[in-house]
């Protein structure tokens, strides 16, 4: 119990790393800086607890935001500097998976879930009009069940 | 049919649960190297005894090597070296160490004071080679095959338990294919 | 006072929570009138012994008693006292402590508020939330006893509350976001009821559907309240990030908006009742999921509690228990009898179905993608991450059709709407908002497809909202009275709709013309941020109560106008060591000017963090307009008149299946 509380002391009190952003760098326009400021936040600190490298101040985030500096200052694509990172990281500092057989599930699921549910819809609503106003309360097998278990209970009914 | 679909629900939890419960206990901060399968990335940093001479990747040809990347200001580095010694003595196994991020006479004295187990100590004080390799906190430990490919990479400290569960069995695999 | 006596009331508590699990119910199957009517005095003592629990060991904490293991992991003699009291629910045994306070806390609500329901359902469902009670009860009992003591070895003083904690946010949140999850208990309860008793009618929704609103009403100030307290406290301007545990809250709260709006359709037109126990289930059990994911270390985040493998086990089984349970009583119970109702493809019936079809997409949306890392992982198909640009790029898609929806669905009527008359009605939204939403991207700077959509559906919920309303208080007596003949519950969904809108403009605006820059600056330097001119004036030391800062002064000017002096702050804390950035912002209901100070670069120049959030006020505006709608709607006079009706009546227990009086007007 004791070494419990003290395994929560410990992670309790390292707490999530607060941003204090080491490195400020100098851009050609606001454009560019909006672009790296962009790119930081999508790609993951590989060791924090969930966090973005823009927010992280570990030692690792502080490098891959370098990197991304440097390789943005060399003309690099976005693409590239997220490959490049990707080689050495794995998918894992990816924020955004890519999209392959791995995550074709993934990606798909709202398109699938709005077209399964439009197909509910649409279902009910030709249901509904094929019962229609007129329609008596009961489909005629429950009637038949009706009509089955009233001859039951007047079987059963003592004379 | 109706009645199937009402069970559906049931069966999505489930598999949920089966999941969720996998997932609990296991150490969500130790990911696999991106590196597995790819030689050890071209580099050219000093050595940290002789720091005349320059090092590079040819430095894991040959035979199968364990990479263990370190430093002084690393506590968890502190804990493994006594198993990296007996690992390097005991059972000969080669091990290159990196010296990651660190000062470079802070590292002579340690390894002075605690004992060196490494073959050859890489001095990368800026962490490029770490960070090329994908380190992203000490200690790492790679295993490396004759050919400077990187097989596989353990993170966290070495003791005898992950030698023998885990290390030695890459090793030997390594070993057995070639 | 000793702790001991708080690990005693819980063990009381424990007892008469299974105690409440099985009498009534018994009671109830049998027809033994006397042990159902042990309900009601069960719950109460429920109550009263959870609640002496929690007040022995806030008592633990404001006395500074380090003897109790939990206070001296969360406390400190130097924390100030409103903080020694919010600290109780500052980690994981008092969170969960707090968690079955909630919960028994509804349970008895349920108990006084409802003495019109019939006693069998009453008894059972005040089993079933005793059985909820039993499982937390089990836990804390077992795994997580915040009254464990560190006895002989007192330490002499507290670990200290993690700082990120010691603030006004972590008072109001747990506890909002808690009377949410726990609230949706007690629709679920319901639901099982209804499950084990057969009787599933329009009566059930109706004594569901406040319950519910009420809890969702909660949430959405939790989540709003935990997205504000993220902003100001962490530092670095952010409002949602997507994090397993925030998707964690937001799930219960997408699923129990689609529950309520079903719940509304089962009252009025009886159908739709297999789906709507349904949802009930699965907004629970979403509670669950969320408490269980905090706390095992199954999923990484910043906000998660100290996971322990033999806890996540437990709680699994906790929940795995009463998930599968409930669906498998689902399963075999719920009606397959189809009810026959004609209804148009423009009803309003069909609009609220579809408003769950959205609905329920999100949530699976959420669910997946904060769930798919792991099956992947057990699947050892690799480590993947899935994160705010995955979700952004989802999600907004579905928020924007359900806005679409919403505002097309406010005119539809019951059983058919004509499609022309319809069409006709949203020609003035479908105006207004276009011109409306290029004003506001022009005035912003600029057109960005996704925030023309953001800011048309916004506009085109709230025109359509506020002409509902102009349509039905036209009366000959003149517009104020045709006003005061809305129902209470008219004006509750008036202001949750616009409240949606009102946080969608707020989400849409400050996504896409916010502006956030990393400068180094020197006192004297001057940044520029937008329109806005950043004076960095200087920098000095200065003392707090646990803490010792370095103390910015900014200056912000506008058009050569000062509009704002900030001091935003870093703060070391005396006794963890830990270094914490304090932002200062200015807020304003149009803008935000928010700086924070980051690491220092040289002897006087420093990493300073500037930027400018349009419209961000607007996202937990919102919220406050969601949640008031949702408390307006449940004090409607017709969950009053039943009460008044009966009391005429000279009797207690009348039958609740007759049917309500309908105020006029009355809209869902």
């Amino acid at each position: 119990m004791v070494r419990i509380a003290f395994m929560a002391l410990i992670v309790l009190l390292s707490g999530p790393a607060i941003a204090e952003v080491a490195d400020v760098y100098e851009f050609d326009s606001r454009a560019q800086e909006q672009r790296y400021q962009n790119l930081i936040a999508e790609l993951r600190c590989p060791k924090c607890q969930n966090q973005n490298i823009a927010d992280s101040n570990a030692p690792i985030s502080k490098d891959m935001r370098e990197e991304v500096y440097r390789m943005m200052k060399n003309g690099a694509s976005n693409e590239a500097i997220v490959e490049a990172l990707v080689a050495r990281f794995g998918e894992f500092i990816r924020y955004k998976p890519e999209f392959d057989s791995r995550t074709f599930l993934l990606w798909a699921t709202p398109a699938l879930a709005v077209l399964g549910g439009l197909l509910v819809v649409a279902v009910v609503v030709i249901r509904s009009r094929r019962d229609g106003p007129d329609a008596p309360a009961l489909s005629k097998e429950d009637m038949a069940r009706v009509d089955e278990m009233l001859a039951d209970r007047d079987q059963d009914r003592p004379s | 049919m109706k009645r199937f679909l009402l069970f559906l629900p049931l069966l999505v939890a489930v598999v949920i649960g089966v999941v969720l419960f996998a997932g609990i206990g296991k150490d969500p901060t130790k990911l696999e190297s991106a590196l597995v399968g790819k030689p050890v990335p071209e580099f050219s940093l000093r050595d940290l005894h002789n720091p005349d001479i320059m090092l590079d990747q040819s430095l894991f040809r040959g035979e199968v090597t364990l990479l263990n990347v370190w430093g002084t200001w690393c506590p968890a580095c502190r804990d493994e070296h006594d198993d990296l010694m007996w690992l390097a003595e005991e059972k000969g196994v080669p091990i290159i160490g990196l010296n990651y991020k660190d000062n470079r006479d802070d590292a002579l004295v340690w390894l002075d004071r605690l004992g060196d187990p490494y073959r050859k100590t890489i001095y990368d004080p800026k962490g490029t080679l770490g960070f090329d390799l994908g380190v992203y906190g000490a200690p790492e430990t790679f295993v490396i095959d004759a050919d400077g490919i990187v097989r596989y990479r353990h993170v966290g400290v070495i003791n005898q338990k992950v030698w023998e569960q885990t290390l030695l069995p890459v090793i030997n695999d390594v070993r057995g294919n070639g | 006072m000793y702790p001991e006596l708080g690990q005693l009331a819980l063990i009381l508590a424990l007892l008469l929570a299974v105690l409440l699990s099985v009498v009534p119910l018994v009671g109830s199957l049998t027809g033994r009138d006397n042990l159902q009517a042990f309900a009601r005095p069960l719950a109460s003592g429920l109550f009263v012994f959870v609640g002496l629990a929690f007040a022995v060991l806030t008592h633990a904490f404001v006395t500074d008693d380090f003897s109790v293991a939990y206070v001296a992991n969360n406390s400190n003699s130097m924390l100030p006292w409103y903080f020694k009291f919010s600290a109780v629910w500052g980690g994981h045994e008092g969170s969960l402590l707090l968690w079955i306070l909630m919960l028994s806390g509804w349970t008895l609500a349920v108990a006084i508020f409802s003495r019109r329901l019939p006693p069998v359902m009453i008894s059972q469902v005040l089993s079933v939330l005793g059985m909820v009670s039993v499982g937390f009860l089990l836990f804390i009992v077992i795994t997580s006893n915040p009254f464990d003591r560190l006895l002989p070895n007192v330490p002499t003083d507290g670990a200290d509350l993690n700082p990120l904690l010691q603030d006004l946010g972590l008072i109001i949140h747990p506890p909002m976001l808690y009377m949410g999850y726990v609230g949706f208990a007690v629709a679920f309860a319901f639901s099982i009821a209804a499950l084990i008793n057969g009787r599933l009618d329009a009566a059930w929704a109706r004594w569901s559907r406040p319950w519910t609103t009420v809890a969702w009403a909660f949430l959405s100030l939790g989540i709003a309240l935990g997205s504000w307290w993220a902003y100001y406290e962490l530092g670095w301007g952010g409002w949602w990030f997507w994090d397993p545990v925030e998707n964690a809250s937001l799930l219960p709260w997408l699923s129990g908006t689609a529950l309520m709006h079903s719940l509304a359709v089962t009252e009025k037109r009886g159908v739709f009742k297999s789906w709507t126990v349904l949802l009930a289930i699965v907004t629970f059990s979403l509670s669950l999921l969320g408490t269980f994911l905090v706390r095992s270390g199954v999923l990484t985040s910043v906000h998660a509690f100290a996971s322990d493998p033999e806890r996540g086990t437990f709680l699994l089984a906790l929940l795995a228990v009463t998930i599968i349970a409930s669906l498998a009583l689902y399963a075999f119970r719920a009606p397959v009898v189809h009810v026959r109702s004609r209804y148009g493809s423009l009803s309003r019936e069909i609009f609220l179905l579809m408003n769950n079809v959205l609905l329920v997409s999100a949530t699976l949306l959420v669910a997946v993608g904060t769930l798919y890392p792991l099956v992947l992982d057990y699947l050892e198909m690799g480590k993947l991450s899935i994160g705010e640009p995955f979700f952004n790029l989802t999600f907004s898609p579905l928020a924007v059709a359900t806005g679409l929806m919403m505002g097309a669905g406010i005119f539809s009527r019951w059983k058919k709407t004509d499609g022309g008359w319809l069409g006709r009605k949203l020609l003035w939204p479908l105006a207004v908002s276009l011109v409306v939403s290029s004003a506001v991207l022009i005035g912003y700077g600029g057109f960005k497809p996704w925030a023309f959509l953001g800011v048309f559906t916004a506009m085109w919920v709230a025109v359509a909202t506020l002409w509902d309303l102009w349509d039905k208080s036209s009366s000959r007596k003149g517009r104020i009275h045709g006003l005061k003949r809305q129902s209470r519950s008219y004006y509750g969904m008036v202001l949750g709709h616009l409240g949606l809108a009102i946080t969608m403009a707020g989400a849409t605006v400050v996504s896409n013309y916010g502006i956030e820059r990393d400068v180094r600056m020197v006192p004297g330097d001057v940044a520029t941020v937008g329109d806005y001119q950043f004076v960095f004036k200087d920098i000095g030391a200065r003392n707090g109560a646990n803490f010792t800062a370095q103390y910015g002064s900014f200056d912000v000017m506008l058009d050569g106008e000062r509009v704002a002096e900030l001091h935003p702050e870093k703060r070391q804390y005396s006794v963890g060591m830990s270094v914490m950035t304090e932002a200062d912002i200015d807020a304003g209901l149009f803008r935000d000017i928010f700086v924070a100070i980051g690491e220092r670069i040289s002897d006087d120049a420093w990493a300073i963090r500037l930027q400018y959030k349009p419209l961000i006020r607007w996202l937990w505006l919102g919220a406050i307009f969601m949640a008031t709608g949702g408390f307006l709607a449940i004090s409607d006079r017709r969950y009053r008149i039943r009460e008044r009706a009966e009391e005429k009546a000279g009797t207690g227990a009348s039958d609740a299946d007759a049917p309500p009086a309908r105020p006029a007007g009355a809209a869902s």
